[in-house]
Parts: C-alpha cells; structure tokens; sequence
C-alpha cells in the first residue's frame, strides 16, 4: 500500500513531448511506473518513448485507461493543463511548475469544488512510492521502500530528510510534496489523512517551512484524528521576515508565520518536533523507539 | 513586487478610488511647481520609498506655503531615510509626492488579501484605520472584519454593504465605500495583485472618503502578463546584488551574517541558514542557485556572494535532483581559480552524479573543505568563519 499512486496507477504526462518529462518519464519507467501514454497537443498520433501521443487528456484516457497524469507544461498553461485533466476524469494530478500565478490557483481551487481529484502541487517535486511510480522530478534513487511517510513543502528538504533517514536503514512508504506555492492544491491535512489511512505507514514525517498557516492547523486536526507518530520539521527559524525566501509562499507576513512559532505549535500538539534540519532522521528512531515498533 | 505609494494611488483613482490631489517630484523645485498646481493652503509631502513607517521616521510632512513644501522636499530628496522596516542603513529618496491636505473626520482600514487559509480573495476592514492592521487584530480581533469572495462570483454589492455596516460606514458613506471596495477588487483581481490596502481610508470635513495611504502588492509569477505592472518597478529600492543574480537565474537575498551560502532549492537553503545559526555561525544570505545549474551559474553564485565584504567563509550544499554534482564542481573550481577566492570553502555534495563530483574536487589540487552531511557542513563553516 501507499498513498495516491501505486504499482497500479496507470500515468500520463502532460507535455509529454518537452526535455523535462521525456527525462522524468524514463527514470519513473526504470523504477517500474506504468507510464501508459502522454499528451502533446498537435502532436496526436505519434509515439514518444515508444508510447503512444494524445492531442487531448480525454483522448489518452479513452485509449489507455489513465487514471494519473504529470503535468509538465510550463507555468502560464498549467492550471489549464490540470483542468483539462479533471474534465478528463483523471484522479490524481501532479504539477510541476515552478510560477504558477496565484489567481490562477485560486479560480483552479474554485473549479474544482465537489469533483473527485487530488491536485498535487504546483512548484513540487511530486510524488514517489518507492518502487512502484514517481510523477515528479525527484531522483527515484534515493527512495528505498519502508514505512515512513513524508510530506513536505521543499523538494531537496525532502531529499535531505530522505538521505538522513536512509542513513538510519529507513525507508518510505509513499514521499509527497505539496509544493511552495501560497495556494497549494493538496495541503498537509489531505496528506495526512491518507497517511492516517495506509496501513503501510508507521510513522509521518511532515517538513514545513515559514509562511502560511497549514502547518498549525495540520498539527491541530491530526491531535484528533491521526494515531500514527508524526514528526515535524519547520525551515526559517533564521529567515527575516517580510522578505520572500525563494519559495512564492514562504515569506513571514505576521507573527504566527515563523518557524519558531510554528514549531512550538507542533511541539504542544503532541508532534515529536526536530529543531535542527540534521536530526529529522533522529526524530524519527526516537517516534519509532517511543512507540515500540521495530524492524 | 512593490509599487510606490504614488503609484499605487494612480492605479486605484484610475479604477475609481477617490484618492487627494497631487503628484510627483523628483526635486525640491519640481515640488514647488506640483503645491502650485495643485493648489489649496497646506500639503503633505511624503517620501516615496517602499517600506513602511515612514511617518514616525520624518518621511512624512505637512507644509503651509510653497517655500515649506520646497523646504521639506529638499530636506527629504537624496537623503537616507531609515525606519523600522529599512534597516540601520535606511532607504534613499529619490522621488516625493505632494498632495493636498486633507481635514480628517475618522480613519478606516481596508485590504484585499489572498488568504492562505480559505484560499481565496479576502475583503479585509476596520474602524481602527491608520494602524497596523495586524495588531488590531492582536489587541481587538472583533474590529477586523473579514468577508471571502468567490472567484466565480465576484464581490458583491451586498457583502460591501455588509462591510461597510459592520465598521460604521452609514447614511451618505455607504455606497461610498461599496464604490471604493468594488474598484479596490477589481485592481486584485485584474492587475494580479496579493495586496491591496489603504491605510488610512479618511472621511474628510465634507462627508468624504478618501484613500490618504495606499499599497499594493503584486504576484511575481504573473509578470509576465502584467505590463503595466511591470513597468512601474523601481530597481532603486531593490539590492543591486539581488537584481544582478535574478539576471543569473539566481534567488539571493543579502543577509547580515558571515557565511556565504550556495544551496539548490529554497527549502534546504533555508534550513542550511538555520544550521549555520544552531552552530552558532550567522549567514550571509539567502541563495537558490535553482535546478539544472550550469557551472557559469555556479561560479556566478559564487561571485555575487563575494561581493559582500563580511563573508569570511562560503558554504556549498547541494542535494541535487535536476541538478549535478559534477557540473556543480566544475563551477566550484572555475570560481576558484577565476575569482581569487580567499575565504575558506566548505562543500557538502549529494544526490544526482556525487561520486564524479566528489572526484572532481580531489583531483583539482584546490582547497575545498569537503563535508559528509549538513550537520558536518555547518559545522565546519562556522569553525572556517571564526579562524
């Protein structure tokens, strides 16, 4: 088991044609994905990767029974991109983009009210279960099969996280990235709860950054609904606020925007909280150690 | 990105914001001529730079004739003004505006914002006006009041007079204010904005609303579709360094400490910044040389960090994914032997291509000081910054 994709999920990508996702699709088909196709408009009928094109979402569905899809379209056709994806039925979408226009967020959050999709991203790595699929752009090697699951809002602090648990001999049942963009499709608190419900993972690692209120409020709904240890990392503690660091959403806007205040929330929410980004693999053994489970 | 107050007025009266008389002057004679022009019996000059706080900092004055309008533009004009969001080292002024002064009855707050909670457009309002709006909320949350706007629908004139009501905005002020909360939407939502304020909104002698303060704030990500926009950016207030990486493809944000610091991805650059500050150290700045870097983009990090004359040691730490170590190293050795580097440097290299990477560093016969992992990494940076 795992969360969102699986061995089963069958995967499109979405400018399937482009540098970035030939390259991505070849190191997810190595490790196993079911890569079924993509979509290049005007590019229909030919075959990429010895995989057939779509000129439409819809289409690719039709012929291949795709039920995820990457989208790797650059960022002022991405929310389209998704759109024409949850038309299309699919049901989970992973978007890539790096400057995604907020607005364009906001009306994508609106259209999707009361349909049956999971939007991952934008600006993310994506999504691995190790062994099983990748739609995303992180480096499939790093990820071993275990009982970790990790969600985070950075990409390399996700691989941070990884290598030091890997250190550790742990491995992860699914790794997710909800992105850094201001307004996400997936927060923590979605993460969360299909961590919660995956019986394949032990243990959730959820690594946040300033800015923002869902780290909190992710802290909060999982005190009362989530029996599984979660441990959790804030990046910024040293970040001056006011100042937008890097990421579109990570900019402290008010007092309950830092790392700090966000870590002592966690921390009186019952999270095993690493205050240093080099121990969230010691935070870890210590939720594993805390609650008896071996391996 | 931020517009200057003078802008921001222009762009809202042009939706329909009442806002006073007035205009720009880059010289104390100029600003003579814009008091003249706009005529009236006092004025306020104010210093046009982006950060708040320019009131208490002397950015602000009223003047009761011309010679004092020209007195306090040449007092302010190339002079450094420093308030509690500039830094010791202040802002320097090089444009003013002047505009009439206007009597004022009450002040409101009113803000726009994309709310990160519900997700949406989020009508923001107070009675408290002329305060930070923030800490109204912290001393009397019930005076700020919040109203969502779907996107598919708009703002409504109701929830404006819902607002309006709720702040005491009545009788003639009413459909004022549902007027100026309309045009305020607009602006948002057609100019890409994350912020819109005026702070204070006035009511003036003769029953009036007037926006005396303005701000906004614009997506960067939607530049590219804002024209307008784009053309009101002021490279004066931005560091040189920090526009000169971003024409790199680079994220530097100059900080007050002593490591330079060279991390692919914001979120791992953040958290090298906070290693180095659990070691004691402090970093000098903010950078995300981003994916795919290529060794110039290296050895161009590497120059910018330079540029700052506080940096005693530089740390490298790249996790890369879309990124390679091994054309990360070859951008390390260029920058060495290119640049004169003197300061110690530490390189924690991980991820795509390592061992080649790795390979690369040893066999340059160069001074890298190579790290395991992060903890190691800040260790030894802070160790190199204080030898």
């Amino acid at each position: 088991m795992s969360v969102f994709v699986n061995k089963h999920s069958k995967v499109i990508f979405q400018g399937f044609t482009g540098e970035h996702a030939t390259f991505h699709a070849q190191d997810a088909i190595k490790i196993g994905t079911q890569v079924v196709g993509g979509v290049t408009p005007g590019k229909g009928g030919t075959r990429h990767l010895g995989l057939p094109v779509f000129d439409t979402v819809a289409t690719a569905v039709r012929e291949t029974g795709a039920d995820v899809s990457g989208i790797f379209v650059p960022p002022p056709f991405a929310v389209d991109a998704v759109m024409e994806a949850i038309d299309a039925g699919i049901k989970v979408v992973v978007v890539i983009a790096d400057g995604v226009p907020v607005q364009d967020m906001v009306r994508l959050q609106r259209y999707r009210e009361g349909k049956d999709c999971i939007v991952i991203g934008p600006n993310t790595p994506g999504i691995i279960t190790p062994g099983e699929c990748k739609v995303g752009i992180m480096p499939a090697s790093i990820y071993k099969k275990g009982r970790i699951g990790v969600v985070s809002r950075s990409g390399t602090l996700n691989y941070e996280a990884t290598e030091q648990m890997s250190a550790l001999g742990l491995g992860q049942s699914s790794s997710v990235g909800i992105g850094g963009d201001p307004v996400n499709g997936t927060d923590f608190v979605t993460v969360l709860r299909a961590f919660e419900a995956d019986p394949d993972t032990d243990v959730i690692v959820m690594i946040g950054e300033i800015g923002g209120p869902q780290e909190v409020a992710a802290a909060q709904w999982a005190k009362e609904n989530t029996t599984k240890p979660i441990v959790g990392f804030v990046a910024g503690v040293s970040s001056p606020p006011g100042r937008r660091m890097g990421h579109a959403g990570a900019i402290i806007a008010g007092s309950s925007d830092t790392a700090n205040a966000k870590m002592d929330a966690m921390e009186a929410l019952g999270l095993y909280v690493a205050r240093n980004p080099a121990h969230i693999g010691q935070a870890v053994m210590r939720a594993l150690k805390d609650n008896g489970i071996t391996y | 990105m931020n517009i200057h107050e003078y802008q921001a007025k222009e762009l809202l009266k042009a939706y329909g914001v009442p806002v006073p008389q007035g205009g720009v002057a880059y010289s104390d004679k100029q600003a003579a001529n814009v008091a003249e022009d706009i005529s009236g019996e006092r004025w306020v000059v104010k210093a046009q730079i982006h950060a708040g706080g320019r009131g208490k900092a002397g950015g602000v004055r009223l003047a009761s004739s011309i010679a004092e309008v020209r007195q306090a533009a040449d007092q302010m004009l190339g002079r450094r003004l420093v308030t509690h969001q500039t830094g010791p080292e202040g802002s320097l002024v090089h444009r003013i505006w002047i505009e009439q002064a206007s009597e004022i009855v009450k002040e409101y707050y009113l803000g726009f914002v994309i709310d990160r909670g519900t997700q949406r457009i989020t009508m923001i309002a107070s009675s408290e006006g002329g305060m930070d709006i923030e800490e109204v909320n912290r001393i009397n949350p019930e005076k700020v009041i919040k109203e969502t706007v779907d996107p598919a629908i708009g703002l409504r004139d109701f929830q404006c007079r819902k607002v309006a009501a709720a702040i005491g905005l009545r009788g003639k002020l009413m459909p004022q204010a549902v007027k100026i909360m309309k045009a305020m939407y607009r602006c948002i939502r057609d100019k890409d904005a994350l912020l819109a304020e005026i702070n204070p909104l006035a009511v003036n002698g003769s029953d009036q609303l007037l926006a005396l303060d303005a701000k906004l704030t614009f997506d960067d990500n939607a530049l590219y579709r804002q024209h307008q926009i784009n053309e009101m950016r002021d490279f004066d207030e931005e560091d040189p360094k920090e526009v000169e990486a971003s024409g790199h493809g680079l994220n530097y944000i100059a900080l007050d400490g002593s490591i330079g610091c060279i991390v692919n991805g914001a979120g791992l650059a953040m958290a090298t910044m906070d290693a180095i500050t659990l070691h004691g150290g402090r970093p000098a700045n903010f950078l995300d040389v981003g994916g795919g870097a290529s060794p110039e983009k290296v050895t161009n990090a590497c120059r910018i960090v330079l540029q700052d004359p506080n940096v005693k040691a530089i740390l490298v730490n790249i996790f890369a994914g879309i990124n390679r170590c091994d054309w990360i190293a070859q951008g390390l050795i260029q920058a060495m032997e290119s640049l004169n580097i003197t300061a110690p440097m530490v390189v924690r290299l991980a991820g795509t291509n390592v061992e080649a990477g790795r390979q690369l560093l040893a066999q340059s016969g160069l001074s890298f000081i190579t790290a395991q992992n992060l903890d190691d990494a800040a260790g030894k940076a802070v160790a190199a910054a204080q030898s």
